[in-house]
């Protein structure tokens, strides 16, 4: 059979194609939104990619929640009763088509007045007459051809996040301040005697100190207050003595214009807080389109549809929902709390709590909980804990997840800088006493000289390039870090703590048939029915099979949740669930499978069996002399045997732990005072990923899903997660020399500054030399590190 | 030479203005976005029907 691909999505159109303007289609959405853009005179979005669309949804009923106004007042920025300003997240934006077609969605509805994407960010900022066309209305129209906003409870609880631009500007001001004194410094370095000189000097310099006075009191003000705070917790980090630097330069420079004792070092000052700050900014890479703060919220509906005693069905925002009440959960949606099946056929997808790629079926009766999507029909179920209290959910009460996000592994530079004040200020109060008994003027000076040369700018920026580098490098290779120093967290790691499902197999499973032989003929009927199934199961099974196809399949049908059934050649076949063949099945619930009978006989089963990632042994042979190995799985022990055939025997294995389970495992290894690193994907590892010194998300699909963490691994790059250790370990060592050779330049200058000969024009060349080299250091050395490993 | 001190203070007032013209463009978020509008500025005018086929059979 020659594969032909949808003109709109480019997909492959297996069974169901669909013929229109002798174009090929996938589906009905695709046709749709073909015929839309068509009408609408937009057909040169098939000029601009080829194949450029997405599958649209089936949309009827799905937002209906829409229609409740208080619902939708969350969702809006500005409303004032005619013009609606509203922000959508559009996960399926991905190609520069999509940005073309949602900026002329003005085009195809006359409501809408102007729309705006963001495309790092997925997002799409529309403005629309609300007397013209409803909130429902817009958002329908946009999933209608393909866009579908992903309205989840996260958008209705969180306050709008606020862009914080203030480093930029402070950045801003010392670079401009910097540029504009150094102007103004250099004439006086060169001719000390000149007459127009000495006529100016005063007028330089006083434009000197009006610069300096914005990059003290705004550009450096973040380094006086944590010093500040620091001092106050009886800390001395790094900013301790680069506040002291910078307020002597200040002071020192002030007094030495106002006595015309010389220009003072306010060019150096200016370049000192503009270096440190550009090392921040460096440091701070910010993946836009990706998530390191998610939590259950980004994954929930925010409305429901309640069933009342009279059979009517209203909407209402998820956090009213009460213990006891029915709720109509349809095809596609999300369960958001515990509850009881009432009636209906349940097929659950519990893919973002545990990582399982396969449905479980459950049946009226079962208890269901949050988080599954329900994959079959409608089903309707009985509320038995409100949201916050369901077994997912009451996770996220731990405090784990409201303390604020500081690195409890304190950072190599505090560590030294620690140290180095303390010799610091000794050498510069001896220093001082040594020359008060010589000369007193000299005193002052040599004190003042000796702190600021041994402002540790060079100490200070090497961590800040070096781990923004690697986090560069590492970004560039699907590893995305959230910030900077979990790189030094990494390196520190001596346990590493892996989750089983959805981590160490991948989504892709392997089908193995147990039961009677089949014939040929079986096999093309099977092949044929599944045909004409669109379910996931099916479709696997479908491609699965190399058989060709009969097409004379009769009174096929479809029983959403529980199977198909269908004749050929008056031969019946069932396939499907135990229950739909009338398979007596007591064990191995777990297992996902399609049973099959032929003409009432029971011939056997198609078992779904996920698949160990490849590598997985060859990392975890790797891995396991540096550290210690532990699985830590919320599975059952089925796997242990296969398991322990392909790992080394030194992996620990732990099977049927809920997700507090986890949490206080990761808390009880680091009361051992060990150093955990956590891989995980699914919704219930999130305790353990918060808990963790660094947590780890694999994600197949880095833009759909991934719980709060502090690195995303695309889980392509599985493979490479030794070679991640390697480099954050390497990386470490290489600061480390850095802080050597800053080191000997402090000491270098320290040795001029004692003997009272450090002149503005030597600080101003020496100091961002150092810095500079230290850089230029640092940043090599990393991209060294990176592709030697 | 007294020009000296206009001249210098004339050219701070620019260099201030141009500061500020920075600072104004970071505060309207133009640079929040770095990628869309160097997509956007090139779909402008193609919505023309007729332009749209010469195009299509230019690109087969």
């Amino acid at each position: 059979m020659a594969q032909e691909f949808c003109y709109h999505c480019g997909a492959d159109c297996h069974s169901s194609k669909l013929i229109f303007d002798e174009k090929n289609f996938c589906c009905n959405g695709c046709k749709t939104v073909y015929e839309i853009l068509n009408q609408n005179e937009l057909q040169c979005y098939y000029d601009l990619t080829k194949n450029p669309g997405s599958i649209p949804k089936e949309i009827k009923e799905k937002f209906n929640y829409l229609d409740n106004p208080d619902i939708v007042s969350k969702l809006v920025e500005f409303d004032d009763g005619e013009t609606v300003v509203a922000q959508f997240n559009i996960p399926s934006i991905h190609c520069s088509s999509c940005i073309w077609v949602l900026e002329n969605l003005n085009k195809l509805n006359k409501g809408i007045k102007s729309s705006q994407v963001n495309f790092p960010e997925k997002t799409v900022r529309l403005t629309f007459n609300v007397t013209q066309i409803n909130f429902k209305a817009v958002v329908e129209l946009m999933t209608s051809i393909g866009y579908e906003p992903y309205i989840s409870l996260e958008d209705a609880s969180s306050a709008k996040k606020k862009i914080d631009r203030k480093l930029i500007y402070q950045v801003a001001v010392a670079g401009f301040a910097f540029g504009n004194i150094m102007l103004m410094s250099l004439p006086e370095y060169f001719q000390m005697d000149e007459f127009w000189l000495n006529q100016y000097k005063s007028f330089f310099r006083g434009i000197m100190f009006v610069f300096a006075i914005p990059v003290v009191a705004f550009s450096a003000k973040d380094y006086f207050i944590s010093a500040f705070k620091g001092l106050k917790h009886k800390i001395l980090n790094i900013d301790v003595p680069i506040s002291l630097g910078i307020g002597i330069l200040f002071i020192r420079s002030t007094y030495d214009i106002i006595f015309n004792l010389g220009q003072g070092y306010f060019d150096s000052l200016a370049g000192l807080v503009f270096f440190l700050l550009l090392g921040k900014v460096y440091q701070q890479k910010t993946y836009n389109f990706l998530s390191f703060e998610r939590d259950y919220k980004s994954y929930f509906p925010i409305a429901v549809t309640l069933i009342d005693k009279d059979k009517n069905e209203h909407y209402i925002p998820v956090n009213d929902v009460k213990k006891g009440d029915r709720l109509l959960i349809r095809h596609q949606e999300l369960i958001p709390v515990d509850g009881i099946i009432i009636n209906g056929n349940a097929l659950i997808d519990y893919s973002f709590v545990t990582g399982e790629s396969f449905p479980i079926s459950k049946q009226s009766g079962d208890k269901v909980f949050a988080g599954g999507k329900q994959m079959g029909g409608s089903i309707e179920i009985e509320v038995i804990e409100k949201m916050s209290q369901s077994y997912l959910t009451q996770l996220w009460g731990n405090a784990i997840f409201n303390k604020k996000l500081t690195n409890n592994i304190k950072s190599l530079t505090d560590t030294i800088s620690k140290n180095f004040t303390i010799v610091i200020l000794a050498i510069a109060i001896f220093g001082a006493i040594y020359w008060f008994r010589i000369d007193q003027n000299v005193a002052f000076n040599v004190f003042t000289s000796v702190l600021i040369i041994a402002c540790p700018c060079a100490l200070a920026l090497a961590a800040p390039f070096a781990l923004g580098n690697m986090l560069r490098l590492f970004g560039k290779d699907k590893f995305y870090l959230k910030r900077a120093d979990v790189i030094e967290s990494l390196a520190k790691i001596d346990v590493i703590v892996f989750d089983k499902t959805g981590t160490l197999t991948s989504s892709q499973s392997q089908i193995i048939y147990s039961g009677e032989h089949l014939t040929e003929f079986d096999l093309i009927g099977i092949k044929s029915l599944l045909r004409q199934s669109n379910h996931l199961m099916s479709r696997k099974l479908y491609e699965d099979l190399n058989y060709p196809i009969s097409n004379k399949v009769a009174n096929f049908e479809e029983f959403i949740g529980k199977g198909i059934l269908g004749t050929i050649n008056d031969i019946s076949f069932y396939l499907g669930s135990a229950n739909f063949v009338g398979v007596n099945e007591k064990d191995d619930i777990l297992q996902t499978k399609i049973w099959i009978k032929i003409n009432d006989e029971i011939k056997g089963k198609f078992i779904f069996e996920n698949t160990y990632r490849a590598n997985l042994a060859s990392v975890f042979k790797q891995l396991e002399s540096t550290f210690e190995l532990i699985i830590l799985s919320g599975d059952n022990e089925g796997e242990k045997e296969k398991l322990s055939r392909l790992l080394p025997v030194s992996v620990q294995y732990y099977f049927n732990q809920k997700p507090q389970q986890k949490l206080d495992f990761i808390k009880d290894l680091q009361s051992k005072n060990k150093y955990v690193l956590m891989i995980g994907d699914g919704l219930n590892d999130a305790g353990a990923l918060a808990q963790s010194d660094v947590g780890i998300a694999i994600s197949e699909d880095i833009n759909i899903f991934s719980p709060a963490c502090d690195g995303i691994l695309n889980a392509e790059k599985f493979e490479l997660i030794p070679r991640y250790l390697k480099c954050s370990k390497q990386t470490l060592k290489l600061i480390k020399i850095s802080f050597i050779i800053s080191f000997v330049y402090n000491f270098l200058g320290i040795y001029l500054a004692v003997q009272g000969l450090l002149s503005p024009i030597i600080a101003a060349i020496f100091m961002p030399l150092s810095s500079i080299s230290v850089v230029l250091f640092v940043t090599f050395g990393s991209n060294i590190i990176f592709k030697k490993n | 030479m007294d020009v000296v001190y206009i001249m210098i203070v004339v050219s701070l007032i620019i260099a201030l203005l141009f500061f500020f013209l920075f600072i104004n463009t970071v505060k309207s978020g133009q640079y929040d976005d770095m990628y869309t509008p160097s997509v956007r500025m090139l779909f402008e005018d193609e919505i023309v029907n007729d332009k749209v086929k010469e195009k299509s059979e230019i690109t087969k």
